[in-house]
């Protein structure tokens, strides 16, 4: 077999070593554009994992590297004057220099041609061979041959960053975060032989530019970042080594292989540098591809299986450095936690780790986060007992939960105008029986014309809130408290039970429908009427009517529906909200009935009765409601007596790019929890305890809901 | 779980006697259902059509498409077909309806591509509304029709699934995959506030026995020659072996399918009595 290779980094190295020492009579040439000499980069990581499978593919490459190995288990986090240790997670460092000198010794031991300082532009050099790779990294020239086939995207990622070394040898994977004038920056620190280790600075660009670092040439940039971690360096200096300030550059590929061209690590795929896998993922491609062509045989089915091996371990891994990226990304957001909160959201940052996995790595920590929440002083408590995350009682307004988990009540759609029907009674009972602190009910009509179908149940007459206080009561009777969510169906009202589908408009027994503007919600469903001032007057009288209600039944929490497409959704929204009065166009007009309502109802609720509100933080379409929209609505809830948000997603439209991924509504809860500073629900898709210890304990949200 | 079996009808020799002779055997074999796949630029047979013809010769297996590509039909003349093979098999039908992933589809039927989501969803509307008010017949055997799943995999198909279907259909891959697409079914389905659960339905080919691989290989890179490079991997995910069978089986199950249907990929009788014979020793 004739073997060529593009590219002399660590997979090109190691995947010419494998195939020339499983077959001696293969002819395999490696070429290089740089110097043997000239690496970029200090030091890389691998986990235990991946030294397992490098031992046992190369046991002499394995032996010389791990000579100069640095081992270590624990990751140091430096923020707001305090040093949080963490323990339990084994990794081990290597010089990228002695990496690359032992492979290309390996290569020249076992008869593997290494061509340096040449650089090829095409692939004519390697016509006559049977295998062509392309490990010519993120930049390189071999993916670019067949773009139809590869199908990459590229995504820039929106923070700086640079590589330096450093002469300080650490003895742990080194967070710093340090604040100054400029903003917020942060270290990526680890060592990687006994005198050395990598240092990478990373900021958002504005921090960087108001730092002047556009501007900085390479000694300019070490004295500034010199200067800002002068007390985590402690005397020793940053090197540089063509440290130059990069934004990291995502890499993914459809395809690896076309033909006899196969794509390997970078060129293929990268991964942002916050998870340490670059280099990582590569070998274990050079491993499983050398694997697939001894196992197949053949060469066109073991590149196939390459691939089938291989794309979903490594979107696997590019998702974890996506969740990793962005919470590099915004963790300024996260300034201000305590510093064993914060130690926990960066630690479990990438999914990767959650509460269970860390409390088996590093006990200690998640006691010190049990006691955090248990009311105790962090991680210098002697607080030895304490409830996980999700048992730990909140505090919203003048209420107490007794635990972090929230229940959503189901439909029941036997109302009859608006009187609940008995099944309510069982519902409640259900429940209560959850274990759940918080009971949420389905959307309670605020009036007649503002149920979402024949059997919504209401509370706008005396005689529903005798009901509704049975209800309340069998779910007090299991110490839960319950938020009522108080609703109008706009132009998603009169429809069938969803049994039958959702929005699918009643046959007979309608009746007319309000909405911001008089525009259906599907295509073949009835027009709205535009709601007039006098309709809106009526609408915000009938909320505090059934918020008074509300006191009579025992309500714990009120919860104000401005989610999902109904009514008060609908003039959040510019997909629905077409009104050129006070109450349409910009965003403090388009909130400006929500608000409305919300202080016609705090009137009738007044504090510290907890008022909730479930809120539309995006319309997955374009020119909808954004995240951004509804940090700046949730703010504005604040200052109108709001104490608890429920961001919800998607529904305004019934066509939308809708996304359920596991936990999907928490990005959303964590922004507003942590920019527009109040409590929030997160919802979507969390099923697990663990999930809701996780999202917890990071203050990414104060309450989940649970789904079965 | 349950597990049914595909028909034959887009492999070589998709002829009448086969067709009606493997669901014959198919029903003997206890095979819980039949299914059909669709397409429009490929010689195979219109799967309510061959479901009609299945119907004909059995009495209690399940018929359903898997998927049939709603938007290349008219909605009130595809209600009326799906409500006759319901009518013709006793109420046996359930339509599995997806997009399709071919534009050359919508090329020969002189159909535009773009915004068939939406055209797909709409359609559902009309199947129903056409079955539950009976002003074209015929009235399918349960009054509000047929069971209808749909298929995708985008967040987009996902809301259209919980917002309009019983069911989800998933269109293959390993069993993490399943798990994964059934996960956000799930999700979907309470985001919508629809009672109970989604219907969860998989599907996968196979082909058994000295010789198949090959062949069946062969049949599932041209059938999914358009996907480009991935045909190949489709290809090499075929099922060759009864433990590879059971093992997908036991993987689905735990991912929580309710219905798994295997297609083959090699058109002849023996290959359903060799799928019968590893589910009866499983």
């Amino acid at each position: 077999m004739r073997v060529g290779v593009v590219g002399g980094g660590p997979a090109g190295l190691y995947v010419a070593l494998l195939i020339k020492k499983g077959d001696s009579g293969a002819e395999v040439r490696v070429v290089e554009r740089n110097a043997p000499d000239a690496t970029f980069g200090w030091g890389v990581v691998f986990s235990e994992e991946t030294l397992g499978a490098l031992r046992d593919a190369d046991f002499e490459s394995f032996t010389q590297i791990q000579e100069g190995f640095a081992r270590w288990s624990a990751i140091d986090i430096h923020y707001a004057g305090e040093t949080i240790r963490s323990r339990g997670h084994v990794f081990t460092g290597i010089s990228r220099k002695v990496l690359l000198a032992t492979l290309q010794g390996r290569c020249r031991e076992v008869g593997v041609e290494l061509q340096f300082n040449r650089e090829l532009r095409d692939l004519s050099d390697f016509e006559d061979c049977d295998l062509i790779v392309g490990a010519d990294g993120v930049n390189g020239f071999v993916r670019r041959l067949y773009p139809e086939t590869f199908r990459p995207s590229l995504q820039l990622h929106e923070t700086k960053y640079v590589w330096f070394g450093t002469d300080l040898a650490l003895d742990a994977f080194t967070f710093i975060f340090r604040r100054n004038e400029h903003g917020l920056f942060q270290v990526h620190a680890y060592p990687f032989d006994a005198h050395t280790s990598t240092f990478i600075v990373e900021c958002p660009e504005e921090v960087w530019r108001r730092a002047g670092l556009d501007q900085a040439d390479e000694a300019a940039s070490i004295a500034y970042c010199e200067r800002l971690f002068g007390p985590e360096l402690n005397g020793h200096r940053l090197l540089s080594n063509r440290s130059l300030w990069l934004s990291f550059a995502t890499l993914r590929s459809q395809s690896w292989h076309h033909g006899n061209v196969v794509l390997l690590g970078d060129a293929a795929h990268t991964a942002h540098f916050s998870i340490g896998s670059g280099t990582k993922l590569a070998m274990e491609d050079a491993i499983a591809l050398v694997e697939a062509i001894r196992r197949r045989g053949e060469l066109a089915p073991a590149l196939t299986d390459y691939e089938l091996e291989r794309q979903p371990v490594v979107e696997r891994f590019q998702e974890a450095a996506r969740e990793s990226s962005t919470y590099f990304e915004h963790v300024a957001r996260y300034d201000g936690f305590a510093p064993v909160q914060f130690a926990f959201n960066l630690l479990t940052r990438s999914r990767r780790i959650t509460y269970v996995n860390l409390s088996v790595r590093d006990p200690a920590l998640t006691r010190s986060v049990d006691a955090f929440f248990a009311g105790a002083n962090g991680a210098a408590s002697l607080r030895l007992v304490a409830p996980p995350p999700m048992f730990a009682p909140l505090a919203i307004g003048g209420t107490r939960l007794p635990n972090r988990a929230v229940y959503a009540m189901r439909p029941g759609e036997d109302a009859v105008d608006g009187m609940p029907g008995d099944g309510l009674i069982d519902r409640a009972a259900q429940a209560a029986a959850s274990g759940a602190g918080l009971v949420v009910s389905e959307v309670v009509a605020v009036s007649s014309d503002g149920r979402i179908g024949a059997g919504t149940p209401g509370l706008y007459r005396p005689e529903h809130a005798a009901i509704w206080r049975r209800a309340i009561e069998r779910i007090h009777d299991r110490g839960a408290a319950v938020a009522l969510l108080l609703g109008h169906a706009g132009r998603r009202g009169a429809t069938r039970p969803r049994a039958f589908g959702l929005d699918r408009p009643l046959r007979a027994g309608g009746w007319p429908l309000l909405a911001a503007s008089a525009i259906p919600y599907t295509p073949r469903g009835p027009i709205p009427h535009q709601a007039e001032p006098a309709d809106l007057a009526r609408i915000t009288a009938a909320f505090a009517t059934a918020a008074t209600l509300a006191r009579v039944c025992d309500v714990d929490v009120l919860e104000i529906d401005a989610g999902l497409g109904y009514l008060l959704a609908g003039f959040l929204s510019p997909l629905t909200n077409q009104r050129t009065d006070a109450y349409g166009g910009s965003l403090e007009n388009r909130m400006r009935l929500l608000l409305e309502v919300v202080d016609a109802v705090r009137g009738a609720w007044p504090a510290p009765r907890p008022l909730a509100v479930r809120l539309d933080a995006g319309d997955w379409a374009a020119g909808g409601v954004t995240l951004d929209d509804a940090v700046a609505i949730a703010a504005a809830l604040r200052t109108h007596g709001c104490d608890l948000v429920h961001p919800v997603l998607g529904q305004t439209v019934p066509e939308a790019r809708a996304d359920y991924s596991r936990g999907f509504g928490v990005p959303a809860a964590d922004r507003i929890r942590n920019e527009a500073r109040l409590p929030v629900i997160a919802s979507g898709n969390i099923t697990t305890a663990d999930e809701v210890n996780t999202i917890v304990a990071a203050g990414r949200a104060d309450l989940c809901v649970l789904e079965s | 779980m349950r597990v049914g079996i595909g028909l034959p009808t887009s492999t070589a020799n998709a002829t009448g006697d086969l067709i009606v002779e493997w669901a014959r055997r198919a029903e003997q074999a206890s095979f819980s259902s039949l299914g059909a796949v669709d397409r429009l630029a490929y010689p195979n047979l219109e799967p309510l059509t061959a479901l009609a013809a299945a119907a004909a010769v059995t009495a209690t297996i399940q018929l359903v498409t898997m998927v049939l590509i709603g938007p290349l039909r008219n909605a009130t003349l595809l209600a009326k077909e799906a409500a006759s093979v319901d009518v013709l098999s006793g109420g046996r039908l359930t339509l599995g309806l997806g997009v399709g992933a071919r534009d050359e589809d919508y090329v020969v039927a002189e159909l535009d591509p773009r915004r068939r989501g939406r055209r797909l969803s709409d359609q559902v509307t009309v199947l129903k509304d056409v079955w539950e008010a009976g002003r074209v017949g015929p009235r399918p055997q349960r009054p509000s029709g047929p069971r209808i799943l749909l298929g995708g995999g985008s967040g987009e198909a996902f809301a259209r699934m919980a917002r309009h279907a019983d069911g989800y259909a998933h269109g293959g891959g390993p069993p993490r995959a399943f798990a994964g697409a059934a996960s956000k079914a799930r999700a979907a389905w309470t985001d919508a506030g629809r009672p109970g659960t989604p219907a969860l339905w998989g599907m996968a080919y196979f082909a058994l026995g000295e010789g198949a691989a090959e062949p069946g290989a062969a049949y599932l890179r041209h059938y999914y020659a358009f996907t480009g490079p991935f045909a190949e991997k489709i290809a090499a995910a075929n099922l060759t072996t009864p433990g590879a069978i059971v093992d997908f089986i036991r993987g689905y199950e735990d991912a929580g399918c309710d219905e798994l249907i295997l297609f083959p990929t090699v058109g002849a009788l023996e290959q359903l009595d060799r799928l019968a014979d590893v589910l009866k020793s499983r």
